[in-house]
Formats: C-alpha cells, structure tokens, sequence
C-alpha cells in the first residue's frame, strides 16, 4: 500500500462517479427506492464520518450515533420552531459539533486511553437512548416541538432556503442529500491530504512520536473529532428527513453496531469503503428484515466476527492489499531469480513483511 | 426519619445494583484488561436461564443462584476458548469480537425466544414497610447478596492460589508467564467466572427487571462507566466507583427522577476521567494500562 | 568546552517511582553547542533523566530550564516546540507512513509547505535515504528506522537535540554513519546522547557525565572517566 495519506485524485474519480449515479438514478430507479435512497444516504455520511474519524484519525469513536442522532433531532426541533430547514440544519450541526467539542476535551486532554474512549462514547450514546425514550408526554417539549418519547417526532421535509413553503419533491431531496454526500466525501478526501489531516493520521500512527515533533496531539484529536462530528449531524439530519421523523432508535446499540460493522466491513483508512458497505449491508438488512428465518442481528454478529478474525483490514484496503502483493509477489520472484543467478546456494529470508 | 431511613436504603440499592452488574465486567477487565462488550447480553443469558428454568418447574431460588451461575459461565469459558483466546493483545480487536458476540447473542435468543418475553417472575420476599414507606423485601435481599458477593471475591483474590496466581498475572502476565503459570489456563478461568457472575447477576435482576433479548444495552452503559470509572484494580474499583457514581445517581434521581440521574452519572464519570484517566484506583498501579 | 550560555539546566531534579529514587537530586547544566554524552549502567537513572528533559515524564521534585524557560511539568509537544529536536529509545517512527512522510511531517511543523519540500528532499539526501523514500517505514530494517528517526530530528533543524541511544541495534557501518551525523549536526546544535556503547561515545563525545543510582556521580572527558577508579567498578560492578 504506497500513500497512506490517501490519493486525492482517486477521491474526485469516485465523486465523478457518484455523480453520474445521481443524474442517472431517477430515471433507472423506481420512485420508492429514490425516497429510501434519501435515508440510506444519511447513514452513508455517518459512516462516513466514521471513516474519517477512526480510519484516519485513530480516534475509537462507538459511539457516532451520539452526534448523528443529537444532529437529527436538533434539526427536526429547529426546523419546527423556525419553520424552516435551511437554518435548522446550520444549527443541527452546530449543536452536535459543539457536544463534540465537549466531550472531546474531557476525553482527549485528560488522555484517557482509545478503548476507555470507545465505551465513554458508546455510553454517551445509550444513555442518549434511554434518556430521549423517557420523554414521551406534552410536558417534554422544546419551543413548539414535542420530543414525543418512544414514537420520536415529525422531522420537517426539507425547503427552498428563504422560502419555507416551497417544500422540495422527493427526487429533489434525493438529488440535494446526494450532492450533500459526494461534497462530504471530497470535503474529507481533501482534509485528510492537508497538514492537519496528515498530522492527524501520524498521531494515529505515533501519538507519541507527533507529540515529539512538537504537535499538540490533544488539540487535533479534538479538531477531528468535531468535523468528524459535525459530518455525522449531517448524516442524521439526511436520515430523518429520508424517514420524515427521528425516532430514539437514531442512538440506539442496534445503530452503533451498525456504524461499527460499515467501517469494519468497508476498512479503515479507506473514506469510499465505509460509505459504500453503509448501502450494501442497508440493501442486506432490508431484505433479511422481510423474512422470518435468520434473524439481523445474528447475521450481523457473526460478519463483525468474521471480518475482526479473517479479514481485519476490511474489504477496499483488502483489495488494494491483495494487488500491492500480487505486483510486490512479481517483484520478489524477480528479484529471487536475480539472487539465484548470483549466489547459487542463496534463499531469500529478509524480505519484506507487511506491517498492520 | 422515616423518609431518610427510606431514601438511605434507596441509594444503597442503587449501589448495589450498580456494583452487581459490574463486578463480572470489572473482573475479566481487571485480569485481562479486555473490555467485553458482550457483557449485557451475558447479564441477558443469565436472566433467560432464569425465567426458561422456573417456567419449567424449577425452583426459583435454585434457578437463580445456582443454575444461572452456572450456564453463563460455561458459556463464557466456550465463547473465550473460540474466540477471545486468539485476540490476546489485541484489544480493539477484542472489542469488535465482543461486540460481534453480543449481537450474534442477541439474535440467536430473538430467534428462540422470539423478540418479546410473555412470561415475567414478581419479585418473591413481597413488601417491607418502614414507616409510612414502603421497600421492596427483594432489593434489600439483594444489597446483602452483592455485599456477600463482594466479600466472596475479596476472599477468592487474597486467600486462595487461584488468586494468588490471578493477581500475578494481573500485575504483571509476562511475569507469571515466566514463573511457568499458564496464563492461557488462567484467562479461561477468569473470563469463565467473570461471565458466571455477569450470568448470576443477570439472573437475580430477571424478577426486578424481566427479561428481552435487547436487556442488556439497559445495563452496559452504567456497568461500562462503573468499571472504567473504578480502574484496574477488581474490588476497589467497582466499589468506590459504584458507591461514587452509585450516591450521585441515587440522589439525583430523588431530586429530580430517573431520567437526570443516568445523565448525572455519566457526567460525573467523564469529569472524573479527565482528571484521573485511568480510574479511581488507576494511580494504584505504575501501568494500568 | 566551548564557551556560551547555558541552554539546558536541571535544579534537583528528581523522579521517584514509589520508594524508588530513579533520579535523584541532579543539578545539571548544558551549554551552547556542547555535546554531552550521558553513560552510566542498567537502571542509573539516565532515561529517566532523558524522559523528564522531554517532558514524557513530570519530574517528582526539581526543575527543567531550557533557555531561561520552564518546562517541567509541561507537554512533550511544548518543549519539542521550543524548537528542541528529540530522538527516544526504540525507533519511534510512523510505521505505516513512508519514509518522506515522516521526515515532512517534521518539517512542517515548522516551515510552510513549499519550504518543507525542499527541506524534506534535501534530508532525505543528506542522510541517503533516497533508496527508502516511498517505503513504508514499518518495512524497513531497525538500523534504517533510526535513521528515519534521525533525519525527522535534522529536517526541523532544531538548536537543542536530545538523543536516546541514537546507535542501539546498529550495525558497524551504520554506527560509523551516526557518529558522524551526530558530529555534524552538533555543528548547528547543542546535543544531549544518552548512550551504552562505549565505543561510539569516545568517537563523538567531548565531555561526559557519568551516572550512579539516579546521581551523577562524575563529569569529564572520556579518558579522563575511563581512567577514573571509581566509575570503572562502577561500570564493572554491573557488567559483570
């Protein structure tokens, strides 16, 4: 694997080819999918979020649905009380980047370890959960916005911004969230090339090393961590949109899981493969939801088993993988027939191993 | 009087409730220093094992306190010779496999039980009245049974070989490794009694509680605070964590209801981490981590 | 000696683990463009020293002064940020990160991205890197992953190099290299080299402060030292 700093220009190639997907979706896919799509878009940005923030910053986040689920009901009560969804998106992410920061300062400039890091941010996500289910009843209500408990509450469709009557069409909401999706991606395609993203992805490396270098590793595990952030508001403010309400489920375990399981599933240090396995393993679990036999969590259990014992890397970086060996495997039989044309008795020990 | 008396053996619940469904956590984490995200779906296991073992003409007391320990922990020591015992160093990867397991659990119990339990125990021991209040005869039954548990382990760790040979390994692995102890045998027995106790637990809270295949995402989060809260070190770690967060939680939820004293708790946790990164009792050890 | 100001000061420094006195009361003074050697056996305390100077460790008691500022107590990156280039023990590299990767993340720490290039690729050559340059450092040999480590501490050009074992796991040719390295960045800088091999310190070394038991028990040159009865039991008492 050569550039770990991820390739810029294989970033735009793929957001070419988002784009052309979206020009073309409406008129290959069935109305019904288009609205679907919208929702599965949303749970693409948060696992895109996560990409970013695990994948490149080293930072175990479990607990992403925070920050994507306070994202989505931030907007759905902004958008009630302004009536309007341009404003309430800015203040969704806000409100959600803002957490983060808090958060993210306890965790990071106390130094607690990644994994007490993982379970404090899962935590902060169920306890979410079970705090926003217990809010059922009129007297749980922020401005005009009942918070509704267990059932959730209406998320406002999105409008033309400064025209709040002028409500988009589904395909256009589908057109916005996608275009929203592929600036993202190429937002953190670019990030993770600059020198903060590369300093970010050193202290994943070294912490200590960057430290030694002069770096404040605290001060840019909590910058990426609050874009990382802000990106997964995002998510949920496109999620809710998608499903026209945000229900407690948004912070739920199921929901991690499923934020951990695209990461792992599409590999770390890789932005397109988390995104892309949100849509594959979304299409899975639809389809294993309609039938009665195996049940989802069982099957997502044991492909969270399976990848963390057969194939940890994931599956992009295990494709890249598996090409590097190939030329590397040319490489070194080449350069075996050199030796041997040299030193007749002479095996090859040293060569290289790859590290993970 | 009657109301202090009454708010006091609330908080002490609460204590306890916290430390009894931490303590099996807290011991695989102390020994191992693996955090088992399966563990709520253990607390799950014991609670099915409860209800499944009454419903079919078992004595609920021997349900509880014998069978439950027992299944759980057999299910523990399978689960860490299958899968935990090849990710030993690995611990992001532990998490993941754990976390794998917990929803593999929760799916095949879905699958058997269906995703909704009929069958609920009441909470046998009925009603003590203090006063005007009233208390549950079973949540003071439970206080002494974590008290009891707590000084079960203590004597375990100090006065028997098995924990002599445990705290070694927790000190120091590569140590006990040396002085020719299998570590390998060790981290069977731990993760297998850890789950036992994780497994009892469960199946004394079933009657408070009831049981769902989904039970356990209830528990980890405060078991999860609790252990991290608490560091390293088994006992003193779920104790101090448990009475520390335990009291906040408890008066909290007096003062304003339920729902503010989880938040609380949570709050007091990540405070306290910022400025004690490895826990309570992590500046006990030179390297906690 | 050379004379100047002094750059790096210890007042009683001291670090204790529990009962144990790893560093014990040192006062200790570094001047400009000197190079020290710090020697002493197994568990005399010198890494420890190191570790407090670089702020991995908070010293117990006692202070750290670096240029008339204080820095115990403060964060590895604040005194790497007084412009303080700092090598540790094992090789402390991005394993997953090229060779160029590594030495620009250095650089431009402090140089914009223009300058880093240059810099970077100048490094690179000067340390003769060219042949690892796209290569992962986690693949590369121990030998060249210090030296990976060596051109991140040149290629921020600091003025105070701090430098745990620079030789440890290196093969003659290699050390050759590193004495001569060391030699020529001490040009620019003052240079603290924590090392064991006796060898290599009497080839870069101007004055050395040998460590006992967390103190320093003499200073001197290298000769002078070797000769000196009592840090050859000291050095005997251990080795044998």
């Amino acid at each position: 694997m050569n550039g770990m700093f991820g390739q810029f220009r294989g970033t735009l190639f793929a957001a070419l080819l988002a784009l052309i997907f979206t020009i073309a979706a409406p008129s290959i896919l069935e109305f019904f999918t288009i609205i679907t799509l919208t929702q599965v878009i949303g749970l693409s940005i948060l696992a895109l979020s996560l990409a970013l923030i695990w994948g490149y910053g080293g930072i175990l986040c479990f607990g992403q649905t925070a920050f994507f689920g306070l994202g989505a009901y931030s907007y759905a009560i902004a958008a009630v009380n302004i009536g309007g969804s341009t404003g309430a998106m800015f203040i969704a992410v806000a409100v959600a980047a803002a957490f983060a920061a808090v958060l993210g300062y306890f965790a990071f400039y106390g130094k607690i370890s990644d994994v007490y890091l993982a379970v404090i941010t899962l935590t902060v996500s169920l306890i979410m959960y079970s705090l926003i289910r217990r809010t059922s009843g009129p007297e749980y209500k922020i401005g005009d916005a009942l918070l509704g408990g267990f059932n959730g509450t209406g998320a406002p469709p999105l409008n033309v911004p400064g025209n709040a009557g002028a409500v988009l069409f589904p395909e256009h909401t589908f057109y916005v969230a996608m275009v929203a999706l592929i600036l993202l991606y190429v937002f953190c395609g670019w990030l993770v090339n600059t020198h903060f993203g590369r300093v970010c992805v050193s202290i994943r490396e070294n912490e200590i090393r960057a430290e030694l270098l002069g770096y404040d590793t605290r001060a840019y595990k909590l910058g990426i961590f609050t874009v990382g952030a802000a990106v997964a508001a995002i998510g949920g403010i496109f999620f809710c949109i998608g499903v026209t309400r945000v229900t407690p489920d948004v912070f739920s375990l199921g929901q991690a899981s499923l934020t951990i399981i695209w990461v792992i599933v599409g590999g770390r240090g890789t932005l397109a493969g988390p995104v892309l396995a949100a849509f594959g393993l979304y299409y899975l679990t639809a389809s294993l939801g309609t039938q009665q036999v195996v049940n989802t969590s069982l099957v997502l259990g044991i492909i969270l088993i399976a990848f963390v014992l057969l194939a940890p890397r994931g599956v992009v970086p295990g494709i890249e993988k598996l090409a590097t060996a190939r030329r590397a495997g040319r490489r070194n039989r080449a350069k075996e027939r050199r030796m041997r044309l040299r030193k007749p008795r002479g095996g090859i020990s040293e060569d290289r191993h790859e590290t993970g | 009087m009657d109301l202090t008396l009454s708010l006091i053996l609330q908080i002490f619940y609460v204590i306890a409730n916290l430390a009894l469904i931490s303590l099996g956590l807290a011991i695989i984490f102390g020994m191992m220093r693996v955090i088992n995200l399966a563990h709520g779906e253990f607390l799950m296991l014991g609670g099915y094992t409860v209800v499944v073992a009454t419903n079919n003409g078992v004595n609920l007391w021997f349900a509880m306190l014998v069978l439950a320990p027992v299944v759980v922990g057999a299910i523990g020591v399978v689960v860490e010779r299958l899968l935990i015992r090849w990710l030993y160093g690995r611990m992001i990867d532990t998490l993941l496999a754990t976390w794998g397991l917990s929803l593999f659990f929760i799916g095949i119990i879905t699958t058997i039980f269906g995703a909704s339990t009929s069958t609920t125990i009441s909470p046998p021991l009925g009603v003590v009245s203090i006063g005007e209040y009233t208390s549950s005869g079973y949540e003071m039954l439970l206080i002494g049974i974590t008290a009891g548990l707590l000084v079960a382990v203590y004597l375990v760790l100090k006065y028997t070989a098995l924990g002599l040979v445990a705290r070694g390994t927790m000190q120091n692995p590569d140590m006990a490794a040396a002085l020719g102890v299998s570590t390998s045998r060790i981290y069977m027995i731990t993760f297998g009694l850890g789950a036992a106790i994780s497994g009892f637990a469960g199946g004394l809270l079933a009657p408070v509680t009831g049981v769902l295949p989904t039970i356990g995402a209830i528990y980890i989060a405060k078991a999860f605070i609790t252990v991290i809260s608490g560091g390293a070190s088994i006992l003193a770690g779920t104790a101090s964590a448990s009475i520390l967060l335990g009291g906040i939680n408890g008066v909290v939820t007096f003062l304003t209801g339920p729902t503010l004293g989880e938040v609380a708790l949570l709050a007091a946790a990540i405070i306290l981490l910022r400025f004690m990164p490895t826990g309570i009792t992590g500046r006990l050890f030179r390297k906690s981590q | 000696m050379r004379r100047g100001e002094v750059v790096l000061e210890t007042r009683s420094l001291s670090m204790h683990f529990g009962g144990v006195r790893a560093v014990d009361r040192v006062d200790f003074q570094l001047w400009e463009n000197e190079l020290r050697c710090l020697i002493g056996p197994n568990g005399a305390g010198k890494s420890t020293f190191f570790k407090c100077l670089t702020g991995q460790l908070v010293p117990t008691i006692g202070d750290v002064v670096i240029r008339d500022i204080h820095v115990a107590g403060r964060e590895p990156h604040e005194v790497a940020g007084l412009g303080v280039g700092i090598k540790t023990q094992v090789p402390n590299v991005f394993d997953g990160l090229t060779t160029r990767e590594n030495i620009w993340l250095s650089c431009r720490r402090w140089h914009g991205a223009r300058r880093t290039d240059a810099l970077t690729s100048e490094t690179i050559e000067r340390l003769q890197l060219g042949e690892f340059r796209s290569r992962q450092v986690g693949s590369l040999s121990h030998g060249q992953r210090q030296w990976v480590e060596l051109g991140m501490v040149v290629a921020a050009q600091p003025w105070l190099v701090l430098l745990d074992e620079p030789a440890a796991g290196m093969t003659h040719e290699e050390t050759d290299r590193t004495a001569e390295l060391i030699r020529e960045i001490n040009e620019d800088a003052a240079m603290i080299v924590v090392e064991h091999d006796m060898n290599f310190i009497r080839r870069i070394s101007k004055k050395v402060t040998l460590f006992h038991e967390g103190r320093i028990l003499m200073e001197g040159t290298m000769d002078a030292i070797s000769k000196d009865r009592r840090a050859r039991d000291v050095y005997l008492g251990h080795r044998a």
